[in-house]
């Protein structure tokens, strides 16, 4: 069913009851050609652009809860394409454009608003390396200005701009970044794939590979055994759980990060603004809440809840950026595991069992990394070379000393 | 989360800040022929289990002591603490006894 104004209206004069399921529930086929663990927005972007882009068949994509349960359903909704070195860049601004053309592709409101990212500048210092940031992101095509404190305050004269230890003397802004509805980002992939044929199963538990002689065969799931000619993983903060099924130690540390929600408020924060100096951002959702978060806990984690101290700390960093924020109440928090890779980028590679291929170390950012992400997987599993914006997001990178480290804090990390 | 520490009783985990897996306290031996895969191994890559983890903290804001945390990642309950000298020193005499 294709959805569209006139069918709402059809619907809405018909009392709605030709609305179909956006996807079917089937029962697991005994074997398939392409198998995804895990049902988060990169193995659903996966399926669709295994099936819609590279025309492959006999697809299943295998959850182990519900689809948009895990950190496609609990991230903070940025999107941007504003990172620095070579070896990512070109990917996020592949991401970006897959985005601006998202709901066209997929036929399903996602939501996706580009209201802009401002990152606030305390110093000089931080002033010369955002120059360079927005240098480097223009060179690869995508857009960034630099604002004077004259300019913030304009477009965000809430905020404290004499603050002591932090005062506000600019911005770097990337005005296509913005904010895209999470859950529609799941369902709207999961609707299109399937619609192209992929089976998605949900209540589906990766248990075990089945691996003989050294190539993969299949997969041992909570609902039988299920041959497959290939594994894609795609398991984000699980990661490290799911691979030592195949006796593989990953250069990733699973770790909680929390988020936060307030009260519905009327209009008032523009796009997303980041201060990096206090471990703070914010944004506010279509509903009118408040939408921030800060750093990760910061210790290794696989509970979906994080701890007080960094509620203070979150607390403490929206108060001294905007002191009105105190006067909100806070409504909802929670927390996601995050798949934290040792120089803070992601992998998406091959593996040493013949078919078995991983996608994992997205870190706190792969939401706005998920088109992209699921683009070049499905490129690597379809015809087994990287894609040339993903090239450089290898295992081997660790071994050979080209990491890909954007904040150049080293193999640490709770620090990226 | 409470810390257990060995000499001074239960402090508060944010008075610790955070190194990672244990396993860091097993630095290679930088003569051996396998001198390069093992820092590679040592340096980058991780068991991260979901379940018992042992990980050093550091007392940064106490008596400035390493420790070695027994902690549960699942429910984050803390099952021990055990300076890492006292660790480290273990370590080392099994070594030379080719224990
Ligand atoms: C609080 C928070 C805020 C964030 N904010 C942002 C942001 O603003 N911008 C941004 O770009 N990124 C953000 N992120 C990061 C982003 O959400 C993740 O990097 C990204 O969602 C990970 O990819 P995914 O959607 O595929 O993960 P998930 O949705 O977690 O998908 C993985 C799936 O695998 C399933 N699974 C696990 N084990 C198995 C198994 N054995 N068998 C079968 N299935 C299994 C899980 O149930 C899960 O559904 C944030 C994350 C959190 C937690």
């Amino acid at each position: 069913m294709r959805y569209s104004a006139f069918r709402i209206l059809k619907e809405a004069l018909s009392g709605h009851k030709g609305w179909t399921p956006a996807w079917r529930d089937p029962e697991p086929q005994a074997s398939y050609d392409y198998v995804i663990v895990g049902g988060g927005g990169h193995g659903l972007a996966t399926a669709h652009y295994l099936s819609k882009v590279f025309g492959k068949a006999r697809i299943a994509v295998l959850e182990k809860g519900w689809i948009g349960g895990g950190n496609v359903g609990r991230n903070t909704t940025i999107v941007r394409s504003n990172y620095l070195l070579p070896g990512n860049e070109a990917f996020y601004e592949l991401s970006m454009k897959l985005w601006e053309g998202l709901e066209q592709d997929l036929n399903y409101n996602a939501m996706v608003s580009q209201r802009g990212i401002m990152n606030l500048i305390h110093t000089d210092g931080q002033r010369d390396a955002y120059r360079r940031r927005g240098n480097s992101m223009i060179l690869h095509g995508s857009d960034a200005e630099l604002l004077t404190a004259k300019q913030v305050r304009k477009e965000a004269p809430f905020l404290n701009f004499d603050n002591a230890r932090f005062p506000i003397k600019g911005a770097l802004v990337h005005r296509r970044g913005g904010t895209v509805r999470h859950d529609a980002v799941a369902w709207g992939y999961a609707r299109s794939a399937d619609q192209h044929g992929v089976d998605i199963i949900q209540n589906c538990e990766v248990t075990g590979f089945r691996i003989e002689n050294g190539a993969i065969k299949g997969v041992e799931t909570s609902r039988g055994f299920i041959g497959a000619t290939k594994v894609g993983v795609s398991v984000a903060g699980s990661s490290g759980k799911v691979m030592s099924y195949a006796d593989m130690r990953l250069p990733i540390e699973s770790h909680v990060l929390q988020a936060f929600v307030s009260e519905g408020l009327k209009p008032i924060i523009p796009g997303v603004i980041t201060f990096g100096a206090g471990h703070f951002y914010v944004s506010q959702s279509d509903k009118g809440g408040l939408v921030f978060g800060g750093d990760i806990d910061g210790y290794n984690s696989y509970a979906q809840r994080g701890n007080l101290p960094v509620v203070e700390d979150v607390c403490e960093g929206g108060m001294a950026l905007m002191p009105m924020i105190g006067r909100a109440r806070l409504l909802r928090m929670w927390g996601g595991i995050m798949d934290m890779s040792m120089d803070g980028s992601p992998i998406i590679d091959k593996t040493s069992v013949d078919g078995l291929y991983f996608n994992g170390g997205w870190c706190y950012g792969g939401f706005k990394a998920t088109p992209a992400s699921g683009y070049v997987f499905a490129h690597l599993l379809a015809k087994d070379v990287p894609h040339e914006t993903a090239a450089a997001m290898r295992f081997d990178r660790f071994e050979k000393g080209l990491v890909i480290d954007e904040k150049g804090v080293g193999a640490q990390p709770n620090l990226h | 989360m409470i810390i257990p520490h060995p000499l001074l009783g239960p402090r508060d985990a944010q008075e610790f800040t955070y190194l990672g897996d244990a396993s860091l306290l097993n630095r290679p031996d930088w003569q051996a022929e396998n001198a390069d895969a093992a820092f590679y191994d040592y340096q980058y890559l991780r068991n991260n289990p979901a379940g018992v983890h042992r990980e050093l903290w550091f007392h940064e804001q106490g008596d400035r002591s390493w420790l070695i945390v027994t902690r549960n990642t699942v429910t984050h309950e803390i099952l021990g603490a055990e300076l890492a000298v006292d660790v480290a020193r273990d370590m080392s005499t099994k070594t030379e006894t080719g224990v």
